[in-house]
């Protein structure tokens, strides 16, 4: 049984809202072909994982606070990054662990953010959106996604649902591409050799599009590609399943 | 000496192994083989796939309880004949052994495989009182004729080819050049059985302790430590405060996950249990035993309740071997005898968090480590908690925040996300600003400042002219 949600609200993350639009733009599309209602609150703003990320707590403090704020009185959050998402579910009752009134709050926000592909096939329990994509893609893992959150089967369940789809794995799908949010700026050298690898993993495989769920790892592995001349599309899975 | 720990070390050493293609072949190698096997591993032990939170509980529960427990096993080493050392640090545990050779007129040394010397700096103590040492794993024999450091903690030697190791033999034990694995360990071995016999002290490492029994195990898969630890008159054994586990039952499910974490066996080749020296009337074992029991650090982890969790660690290594970094800059350029994922965290918590900064930052926070651990200890999450305490400075560990411009930095994007017209007004002039820096058409492939770092091999996708949320607004809603 699908439970009847009129609207879900969209925690579009910073990196989609300002880099991926179309992405987001899909997610709209998507809900609007499900007949689900979308609302997005126009003070939001970012979780504050960068600044989690890199040890400030204090400052990380302040955006999961107006994060809170913005989102706690929705139905429910969904959000195009499992980063985002393992931040508020699992990090924000690290941040708020000594106050109890925010603790509260943060936990209760926890509670009722999904992931994008998560949302769809585990509380909508829909695995085809009737969607169509002509090429052969493969799917890149995105760490929290897959190793906080547990989310793997899900967007593959949606792939292969999607016509004129092939889905082909790479090896090593769930390899960390090197990003690591500031990582990748601070120790270029590393985060480039996890990267040529991560390509070298794509390329084997024949796909001539890309997807993930984490925009961080795909502007990470575009980067890379587009610098080196390879043609390889990358995509946001819901630029995929709403194009 | 040298401080192993700066940036510029770090960095250069990375970009080092990096450029190493052999080394690279190397890594890719252990990782491919150890890494999924291991995996299995776990789901086919008898207890299923919840034993590695099994034993993450047993673990905790002895170290909650370590000043019990190491007494315990103090005790009983005493009855059975052997003495205790309890070093606080590694001058106390280093000098404790130079004192037992003296006594005992030790000229030469024999060792199996130990991290824990190598944290305390035991072989450079022995040779500068003119005793001769020898390493005896195949692995550590082979960098200590080359004058190097470990690389892996169970494959010490893996950043060499067998070619590099045939010249090694080659120049210092006088043999024809061959790259024949099998001819190269017959060398090492008609070598290494002259030591053996003329040794008169064995050191060796501790892989697990136990209270009941009072024993110390060590496992090898040549058979090495068993006759460091029973061919010579004295054996000294270094122990981690840390390694001691209460019962029997509890040793068994670690000692098998140990064998699993560290080279997905079912059970190390050779595993002994030493409780203290021979008696009198036996044929095998040191007339005199010696455990030295090591904090050197370890107590401070255990006082802070966010690090204590690193003390189940039972240096098994097969967070190396899923490690993406570890996978790429191998382990000289941690700068320490533990690498990888546990270096990352352990290191910093014994050298210094300022000094060891990079370990902790050097990370993807990819979290493959803390699925690999047999002991499932969230390595991510005290990576997390270490980059905290160093970015916004820590009084018991005294570190001093790491960078005033990041702090402000991050402050100031802070103060934008809780100031939503302020946010929208930076994004938009973001997205005007760069034009500055890129061409007008397609991505940016010069960054400036700090931020190079990411246009050096990469393009970066432009912010949109029309974010999300200006789309959002002049959206048509459907009917």
């Amino acid at each position: 049984m699908m439970p009847v949600f009129s609207k879900v609200t969209l925690f579009v993350q910073c990196m989609v809202d300002a880099m991926a639009p179309d992405a987001a733009m899909g997610m709209v599309r998507l809900f609007d072909r499900l007949g689900i209602g979308t609302g997005f609150p126009e003070d939001q703003t970012c979780c504050g994982q960068p600044a989690f990320n890199a040890g400030y707590r204090t400052a990380s403090r302040k955006s999961a606070m107006h994060f809170i704020q913005v989102f706690e009185n929705a139905e429910c959050i969904v959000c195009p990054s499992g980063s985002c998402v393992a931040m508020v579910r699992h990090h924000y009752p690290e941040l708020f662990a000594g106050d109890l009134h925010w603790l509260e709050r943060a936990e209760k926000v926890g509670g009722k953010i999904f992931e994008l592909t998560e949302f769809l096939v585990d509380v909508l329990h829909i695995s085809d959106v009737g969607a169509a994509y002509q090429g052969i893609v493969t799917y890149h893992d995105s760490c929290h996604l897959l190793r906080t959150l547990g989310v793997g089967p899900q967007p593959r369940e949606l792939l292969s649902h999607v016509r004129g789809l092939t889905l082909v794995e790479m090896v090593q799908s769930d390899r960390c591409c090197g990003f690591g949010g500031s990582f990748s700026i601070k120790y270029p050298a590393i985060s480039t050799a996890l990267v040529a690898d991560k390509i070298d993993r794509i390329l084997e495989t024949g796909a001539d599009t890309v997807v993930g769920c984490d925009m961080g790892c795909l502007l990470n592995i575009e980067g890379y590609l587009t610098r080196m001349g390879h043609p390889v599309k990358v995509k946001h899975i819901a630029e995929v399943l709403a194009p | 000496m040298d401080d192993p720990f700066t940036t510029e070390k770090y960095t250069a050493k990375s970009r080092q192994a990096i450029s190493d293609k052999r080394l690279q072949g190397a890594l890719a190698g252990v990782q491919g083989r150890l890494g999924p096997a291991t995996q299995k591993m776990y789901t086919s032990q008898p207890e299923g796939a919840g034993i590695r939170q099994q034993a993450h509980e047993i673990r905790q529960r002895c170290i909650e309880n370590l000043d019990i427990l190491l007494e315990t096993l103090a005790d009983k080493v005493a009855e059975n004949g052997g003495q205790v050392f309890f070093a606080r640090n590694a001058a106390e545990a280093v000098s404790y052994c130079l004192a037992v050779a003296k006594k005992h007129g030790v000229r030469t040394v024999v060792k199996g495989k130990s991290m824990v010397t190598e944290e305390v700096g035991l072989n450079q103590a022995l040779q500068g009182e003119g005793i001769d040492v020898a390493e005896t794993d195949l692995g550590e024999y082979i960098i200590q004729l080359a004058g190097e450091k470990p690389s892996h903690i169970i494959a010490p030697a893996i950043h060499k080819t067998k070619e590099q190791v045939a010249q090694l033999f080659a120049e210092k034990l006088g043999i024809d050049y061959t790259p024949d694995p099998g001819v190269l360990t017959q060398a090492a071995r008609a070598a290494l059985r002259e030591k053996f016999l003329a040794a008169d002290m064995g050191i060796t490492g501790c892989n697990l302790a136990c209270a009941q029994t009072g024993h110390i195990t060590t496992v090898s898969n040549e058979g090495n430590i068993r006759m460091s630890s029973t061919l010579p008159r004295v054996h000294v054994a270094f122990m981690g405060m840390e390694r001691v586990v209460a019962t029997l039952k509890d040793h068994d499910i670690l000692f098998r996950l140990l064998s699993s974490g560290a080279a997905a066996q079912k059970l190390g080749g050779y595993v002994s249990y030493v409780g203290g020296p021979g008696p009198a009337d036996y044929p095998d074992g040191a007339e005199a035993f010696h455990l030295i029991i090591i904090d050197n650090g370890r107590s401070r982890m255990l006082a802070d309740p966010a690090f204590r969790e690193m003390l189940c660690c039972i240096r098994c290594s097969a967070c190396l071997n899923v490690c993406p970094v570890y996978g790429k800059i191998g382990g000289h350029a941690y700068g320490s005898p533990y690498s990888g994922p546990v270096g990352a965290v352990v290191t910093p918590l014994l050298a210094g968090l300022n000094r060891a900064q990079d370990l902790c930052f050097g990370e993807t926070l990819c979290g493959a480590c803390k699925q690999a651990c047999p002991v499932d200890i969230d390595l991510p999450r005290m990576l997390w908690e270490l980059r905290f305490r160093l970015a916004e400075g820590d009084e018991t560990w005294g570190a001093a925040p790491v960078s005033r411009p990041e702090k402000y930095a991050m402050d100031a994007f802070a103060w934008l996300t809780c100031h939503p017209a302020a946010y929208r007004a930076a994004l938009f002039s973001a997205s005007r600003m760069q034009t500055l820096v890129g061409a007008k058409e397609g991505p940016i492939r010069q960054l400036p400042g700090p931020l190079a770092g990411w246009t050096r091999s990469r393009n970066l996708r432009k912010i949109s002219s029309r974010p999300f949320r200006s789309q959002w607004k002049s959206r048509k809603q459907p009917d």
